[in-house]
């Protein structure tokens, strides 16, 4: 049984249709990229997922249904969603937002998790007074993982994480992405203009057009595929 | 000099409702964003329920209770009801809302509770202690003191040391990303919006035992000082607003004893206090600057 499954799912915003018919598939323990062009209905695919927006279809996270649920709910079941633009509270303090990660949680080892999470990104822990919307785009980045992490989430969902970002942080990004999936065993889906960075540390690979899967298959073959490349990925 | 620190202690009094109705406002600009201009009206409302309740015979402080418990309620009703549907629209239409309870609640104030003035009775004992320099220091004026280190106290407990107050702050910082943690934030703004009610009504109570009458224009010039307060303070610092609305009560008091010129039109000087605020220093004396990189 997969983690997540998308059956025939379908829909968008208002009277614009933006998804048709998305079969999609999130192993446990994998990374799946989906690529593809500006409008492709990236974004559109994890906002469904996380019940932002309603569609038709199915979605199964861990063999239930989550269809209809609001983002609310779909969070609780250990979905956490890192959104464009990072979803960081500006206003509030890196601690405050890492504990908002947290509010949901009943265990007693929040404060073990926050230290471990300070000592992998020492940045956020030099600065955890300060105003999160003060830092730098690499460093808001950094906190939105680590702020979903908090949630001890079994599937993370990233939104062009690399949107924005120098290329060294990029790297940097990937590299604990990777690290994460491997160590923790975390399943991730990650959508990614990006596509070298994100086929390397992925498992399975989706080619999104126009709300269609239009190709997929393993991500050294999407990486190697030629025709892939040049069609789809224009690099 | 006795006037003098008589006429302060008279200011620290005004200022302490004038924070009251400042912290108000603060707490439903902090949580929900809104500035709502009919505090001062549903501050009214609750104030006459509270007097219709002790005039059953109800002790002062369970009145008072009773009402905040049901302004709380109401609150959290009118937010449902008549701010909610406005998401995602101008926030001109919120203001308008907020401007049509104004008028609303004050119309439904005079149709169910008449027009003429009632007597709140004071919820603080009578007297006076000694104070400095031969001058004496009304008890209620302490009290009102208390009550308001007190408010200010369980406010910052509840909104810095407490999840649900992380909650709150979350909800107000990011909406849409406080939803996608697991955040209830519907339920967060009905919550700010009866908390910031329960804590005016409270502020209505007191100011309606202070002065000598209650009717339906009591809180009208109160509101005014409190925006004056809350623009002083910054708007989203509760500490701001507290330090703000005593200032503003002691210049207040001194500009009537002192300032004949203004004789009448005291009203003028949190109005341009208003003003000079947004033109000089727009964040206030304790608000956030607002720094945001992306």
């Amino acid at each position: 049984m997969s983690l997540l499954e998308l059956r025939n799912v379908a829909g968008g915003y208002g009277q614009s249709r933006v998804l048709h018919d998305i079969d999609l598939t999130v192993e446990e323990g994998h990374v799946a990229v989906v690529l593809g062009a500006n409008g492709a209905g990236k974004t559109t695919t994890l906002r469904a997922i996380s019940g932002i927006i309603s569609v038709s279809g199915e979605i199964r996270f861990d063999g239930k249904a989550i269809t209809g649920k609001g983002p609310e709910a779909v969070s609780r079941l250990g979905i956490a969603h890192v959104p464009q633009g990072r979803g960081t509270f500006s206003e509030l303090t890196v601690e405050d937002n890492m504990r908002i990660g947290a509010l949901n949680r009943r265990d007693k080892e929040v404060e073990r998790d926050l230290q471990h999470w300070y000592d992998l990104f020492p940045r956020l822990g030099e600065r955890r007074k300060q105003e999160a919307g003060s830092m730098s785009g690499g460093e808001q980045q950094m906190l939105a993982l680590a702020r979903a992490m908090m949630s001890r989430p079994r599937l993370l969902l990233l939104d062009e994480p690399s949107l924005g970002l120098a290329p060294l942080v990029t790297r940097e990004l990937f590299t604990h992405l990777g690290d994460l999936n491997r160590q923790n065993g975390l399943s991730i889906l990650v959508v990614e203009q990006n596509a070298n960075l994100a086929l390397d540390i992925g498992h399975w690979g989706y080619v999104l057009e126009t709300g269609r899967i239009a190709v997929q298959g393993p991500a050294e073959q999407l990486h190697d595929d030629e025709a892939v490349r040049k069609a789809y990925l224009e690099f | 000099m006795q006037l003098f620190i008589n006429q302060i202690l008279n200011g620290i009094g005004n200022g302490v409702v004038f924070a009251s109705v400042a912290l108000a406002l603060v707490l439903v600009f902090r949580t929900t964003g809104v500035l709502n201009f009919a505090q001062g009206e549903m501050a009214l409302f609750s104030a006459y329920v509270s007097w219709k309740l002790t005039t059953t015979g109800m002790p002062v402080w369970a009145a008072i209770a009773v009402s905040m418990a049901l302004s709380f309620v109401a609150g959290a009703i009118i937010e449902r009801t008549l701010i909610r549907p406005m998401e995602g629209r101008s926030p001109l239409n919120v203001v308008i809302i907020t401007l049509g309870l104004f008028l609303g609640i004050n119309a439904l104030v005079q149709l169910i509770f008449g027009t003429d003035p009632q007597t709140m009775p004071s919820p603080f004992p009578e007297g006076s202690v000694p104070f400095l320099a031969d001058t004496r220091i009304q008890k209620d004026t302490i009290g009102l003191m208390l009550v308001l280190l007190v408010e200010c106290l369980a406010l910052w407990l509840l909104l810095n040391r407490t999840s649900l107050g992380l909650k709150l702050r979350a909800v107000a910082a990011n909406p849409d990303s406080a939803r996608l943690h697991g955040i209830k934030a519907g339920t967060m703004l009905m919550f700010g919006w009866g908390l910031s009610a329960a804590i005016g009504a409270l502020a209505g109570s007191l100011v309606a035992s202070e002065r000598s009458a209650l009717d339906a224009s009591l809180m009208q010039a109160v509101l005014v000082y409190a925006l004056a307060s809350a623009a002083l303070g910054g708007f989203d610092s509760i500490w701001g607003a507290v330090v703000a609305g005593l200032a503003v009560g002691i210049a207040d008091a001194l500009t009537i004893q002192y300032v004949d010129a203004l004789d009448g039109i005291e009203v003028v000087l949190p109005l341009g206090l208003i003003l000079v605020v947004l033109v000089v220093m727009p964040n206030g004396l304790f608000g956030k600057r607002t720094v945001e990189r992306v």
